[in-house]
C-alpha cells in the first residue's frame, strides 16, 4: 500500500518535472524562432506562402462554421429572447456573442485542428525524411527557412480569419433574425450598434484571436520539431497538437475574458 | 599530419550521455580519395558523419575538416564550412514540396545570387550528370529509390563542395541501381576533384569503388587498408564481414542470460 | 514559378480579413460614436446611482453624447461621484442638469443632461451642481403603498407591514 503511494507521487513528480522541462524548451524554441526572423522579414515570399496554406486554405471551413454558427444563434437568441418581448435585441445578442467570445475562440479551435495539425505534419515528416538535418548540412538554418515563416504565416492569418467568422456569424443571425423569421431591419442593425463599443469589444476580440494564432501556430510548431522521427511519433504529435492548442485556447480565453470585461 | 588529409580524426570518443557511442577513433580522408567506413548496423557510423559535419560535439579527441577545428566553430563559421559539404542522406531527404528541378536549385538559390537562367543551367548540367536531366519536373514522391538517391547526389554537388559524405548510399536498392551510384560516387569524385567518405554496410558494391577502407565495430576501428588488404585480410572480424558469415566475433545472439534460464529449464533440475 | 495565383489568393484572403475587420467596426460597431480621444471630462455627484454602470450612455435629448467613464465613492459626502465624457463636440451651459434616468421600464440606465440657461459653458473638470438621482424602484413601490396605507385608513394593514421589508432590501 505505502509502495503503491510512493510510486504514486513519483509518478506525479516526473510528470511536473517533464512538463516544466517541455516548457521551458517551448520558451527557447520561440525565443530562436522569434530572433530569426530577419529571413521572414526579408524574404517575404517564404511568409505569403504559408499564409496561403494556414490562412487562405482554412478560409472556407472558417467562413462557413461561421454562417452556420450565426444561424444557430439566430435561432435559439430569437427564441429566448420572445419570452421577454425584446426579439429586437438579436442583433445585439448575435453580435456580441460573436465579436466577444466565439469568433475568437471557435476560429482559433478550427484554425488549430485545420492549420495546426497540417503545420506539425508537415514538420514532424521533414524531420522524420531528415530533411531538416539536410537543410542544416546545406548550412541553411532550420528555424530561420522553415519554422519563422510558419509562425508569422499563422500569427497573420488567425486574426483575419477570426474576423470573417464574425462576420459570416452576424450575417447568419441576420439572415434568420431578419430575413427568415421578421425581426425589424432597422432595430436589428441599429440595437447592434449601440451596443458593440469598438474599442471594448472588437479590438478585444482581435487581441484576443492574435493571441490565440500566436498559441496555435507556436504550439504547432514545436510538437513537429520535437516529434519523435517515426510514424507513430508524428501522428501522436499532430493529436497533441489539436488537444493541446484546443485546451490552451480555452484557458487562454478564460483568462483574458477576466482582464477585459471585469469591469461590466 | 600533412596538409593533403581534408579530414582528420585523432582520438575521437562520443557519447550519448553516458551510453558510449564511439571511442579512440583516428582517421584521415586524403583530398580526392574515396574512403569507406564500414561496420554493422548500429556501430555508430552515421554518428561520425554528424560528427564531422559539426551536428554533434564529440566529448573527447578533435575533428578537422581542411585545417579547421570543426567542433570549435561558431555558428555563422560552421555553416560557412558546410557550404563546402555536401551530404547524402540514407533516403535521399530530398525536399518533398519541391520537384527535382527545384530541389537541386535550392542551395544555389538560397546561398548566391546567380540569375536564374544559369541557374537552370547548372540544374540541368548537375542533373545530366546524373542521368536525370529528362526527370527534372516529376516531384520526389514520382521518383523510384535509386533515381531519388541520384537526384540527391546531383543536389549535394549543386554548389561544388570539396567534400561529400553519403550516408549508406546504397540502402534499398536493387542491383541495377546500385551499380549506378556506386559508378556515380566514383566518377563524380575523380572528375570534380572531391573527396567522399563513404558509410556503408555493403562489402562488395563499395570494396569496387573505394580507395581505403575503415571497419568500424563497437564504436572502435577493427581494422584498415586498401581493398586488396582487406578482402585478403586474415583478420576473423574482416572476413567474417566480408563474407557475410552468420556467427562469429560479431555473435548471432544479442546478449542475453542462459538460454536454459530464460525457458526455465535450469530451474526445474 | 506559378506564384502568381498564390499571390493573388493570399491577396483576396487578406482583403477579405481587414474588410471583415473594417465591417466589424463600422457596421457591427459603431465607429462613429464617442471617440475618447476627443473628448471632455466633467463630473456630477449624485446620492444615489442606482444600477449606473461604467461605459453607459451620456444622452442628452435623446442622442448620445458621451459615456460614463468612472465611478467612485466619495467618503467625505458620502456621495457617488461620476465622471463623464463627453464629446467635444457638443457644450453644454455650466447650470445643465445631469438625472440617472432608466431606458424602458427594465432597461440599462443612462445620464440624461438636461441643458439649463446660462451663457458659461461646462469645460474640462467641472463639476455639475444639479443632479437628480436614480429613481430606485423599490422606495417607489414602498412610498406609494404607504401613502395607500396612510389614505386608506385600516383598509390594507398587510401590505403596510410588508413595506419595511422591501426598504431594507434595497442597496
Amino acid at each position: 500500500m505505502m509502495r503503491i503511494g510512493v510510486n504514486f507521487f513519483s509518478a506525479i513528480g516526473r510528470r511536473v518535472i517533464e512538463g516544466v522541462w517541455r516548457l521551458g524548451y517551448v520558451t527557447r524554441f520561440l525565443m530562436l524562432t522569434l530572433l530569426r526572423s530577419c529571413t521572414s522579414l526579408t524574404r517575404p515570399g517564404l511568409v505569403i506562402r504559408e499564409i496561403y496554406s494556414s490562412g487562405v486554405l482554412s478560409l472556407i471551413i472558417i467562413a462557413v462554421s461561421g454562417l452556420f454558427v450565426g444561424m444557430v444563434l439566430g435561432f435559439q437568441g430569437y427564441e429566448t429572447l420572445k419570452t421577454y418581448g425584446s426579439e429586437q435585441s438579436l442583433g445585439v445578442l448575435v453580435a456580441l456573442s460573436l465579436v466577444r467570445e466565439l469568433g475568437p475562440v471557435v476560429a482559433a479551435l478550427l484554425f488549430a485542428s485545420r492549420a495546426g495539425s497540417a503545420i506539425t505534419a508537415e514538420i514532424g515528416l521533414m524531420k522524420t525524411t531528415e530533411q531538416l538535418k539536410a537543410l542544416e548540412m546545406m548550412a541553411i538554418d532550420p528555424i530561420a527557412r522553415i519554422v519563422a515563416p510558419r509562425f508569422w504565416g499563422g500569427v497573420i492569418s488567425m486574426p483575419l480569419l477570426a474576423a470573417i467568422f464574425s462576420v459570416m456569424g452576424v450575417f447568419g443571425g441576420y439572415l434568420v433574425g431578419v430575413v427568415l423569421i421578421g425581426v425589424d431591419d432597422g432595430a436589428f442593425w441599429s440595437q447592434m450598434q449601440a451596443a458593440v463599443d469598438v474599442r471594448h469589444d472588437v479590438v478585444n476580440g482581435f487581441i484576443k484571436s492574435c493571441v490565440f494564432g500566436f498559441a496555435v501556430t507556436t504550439i504547432a510548431l514545436f510538437e513537429g520539431y520535437d516529434a519523435p522521427p517515426t510514424a507513430e511519433g508524428v501522428s501522436r504529435a499532430t493529436t497533441r497538437t489539436v488537444v493541446t492548442s484546443s485546451l490552451t485556447i480555452l484557458a487562454l480565453d478564460f483568462v483574458l475574458t477576466a482582464f477585459m470585461f471585469k469591469g461590466v | 599530419m600533412s596538409t593533403d588529409n581534408l579530414v582528420e580524426i585523432s582520438n575521437l570518443s562520443f557519447a550519448y550521455g553516458k551510453r558510449p557511442i564511439l571511442q579512440g577513433i583516428n582517421l584521415v580522408a586524403p583530398r580526392g580519395k574515396v574512403i569507406a567506413i564500414m561496420g554493422g548496423s548500429g556501430c555508430g557510423k552515421t554518428t561520425l558523419l554528424q560528427l564531422i559535419g559539426g551536428q554533434l560535439r564529440p566529448s573527447k579527441g578533435e575533428v578537422r575538416v581542411s585545417g579547421q577545428l570543426v567542433h570549435d566553430l561558431d555558428q555563422q563559421a560552421l555553416y560557412q564550412l558546410r557550404r563546402k559539404m555536401g551530404m547524402l542522406f540514407q533516403f535521399g531527404a530530398l525536399f518533398t514540396d519541391m520537384s527535382v528541378f527545384d530541389n537541386v536549385a535550392f542551395q544555389m538559390r538560397e546561398h548566391t545570387d546567380l540569375s536564374e537562367t544559369l541557374i537552370r543551367d547548372l540544374v540541368l548540367m548537375k542533373l545530366h550528370a546524373v542521368g536525370l536531366r529528362g526527370a527534372s519536373k516529376l516531384m520526389p514522391s514520382e521518383l523510384s529509390g535509386g533515381m531519388a538517391r541520384r537526384v540527391a547526389l546531383a543536389r549535394a554537388v549543386a554548389l561544388d563542395p570539396m567534400l561529400i559524405m553519403y550516408d549508406e548510399p546504397f540502402a534499398g536498392l536493387d542491383p541495377i541501381s546500385l551499380g549506378v551510384v556506386g559508378n556515380l560516387i566514383r566518377r563524380l569524385t575523380d572528375t570534380l576533384g572531391l573527396t567522399s567518405i563513404l558509410v556503408t554496410h555493403d562489402v562488395h558494391e563499395s570494396l569496387k569503388i573505394v580507395d581505403y577502407v575503415y571497419f568500424v565495430s563497437e564504436g572502435a576501428i577493427e581494422a584498415e587498408g586498401t581493398p586488396d588488404q582487406i578482402r585478403a585480410s586474415g583478420l576473423p572480424f574482416v572476413h567474417q564481414f566480408v563474407h557475410g558469415e552468420e556467427d562469429g566475433p560479431v555473435p548471432f545472439h544479442y546478449p542475453a542470460s542462459s538460454y536454459t534460464q530464460d525457458l526455465g529449464l535450469g530451474a526445474r533440475k | 514559378m506559378g506564384r502568381t495565383t498564390l499571390d493573388l489568393w493570399v491577396g483576396v484572403f487578406v482583403a477579405a480579413g481587414l474588410a471583415a475587420l473594417l465591417v466589424l467596426a463600422f457596421k457591427v460597431g459603431n465607429m462613429r460614436s464617442v471617440n475618447l480621444s476627443d473628448a471632455y471630462t466633467v463630473t456630477a455627484d449624485f446620492d444615489n446611482i442606482g444600477g449606473l454602470k461604467p461605459r453607459a450612455a451620456v444622452k442628452s435629448a435623446g442622442v448620445v453624447v458621451g459615456r460614463v467613464s468612472e465611478i467612485a465613492f466619495d467618503d467625505k459626502t458620502y456621495e457617488a461621484r461620476v465622471t463623464l465624457s463627453l464629446d467635444k463636440r457638443y457644450t453644454f451651459p455650466k447650470d445643465t442638469i445631469a438625472a440617472i434616468l432608466t431606458s424602458g421600464l427594465l432597461g440599462e440606465q443612462y445620464i440624461g443632461l438636461d441643458a439649463g440657461g446660462s451663457d458659461k459653458k461646462l469645460a474640462n473638470g467641472d463639476k455639475i451642481q444639479i443632479t437628480q438621482s436614480a429613481v430606485v424602484l423599490e422606495n417607489l413601490i414602498s412610498n406609494f403603498l404607504y401613502s395607500k396605507a396612510a389614505g386608506g385608513s385600516d383598509k390594507s394593514p398587510a401590505p403596510a407591514a410588508g413595506a419595511p421589508a422591501t426598504q431594507g432590501t434595497q442597496q
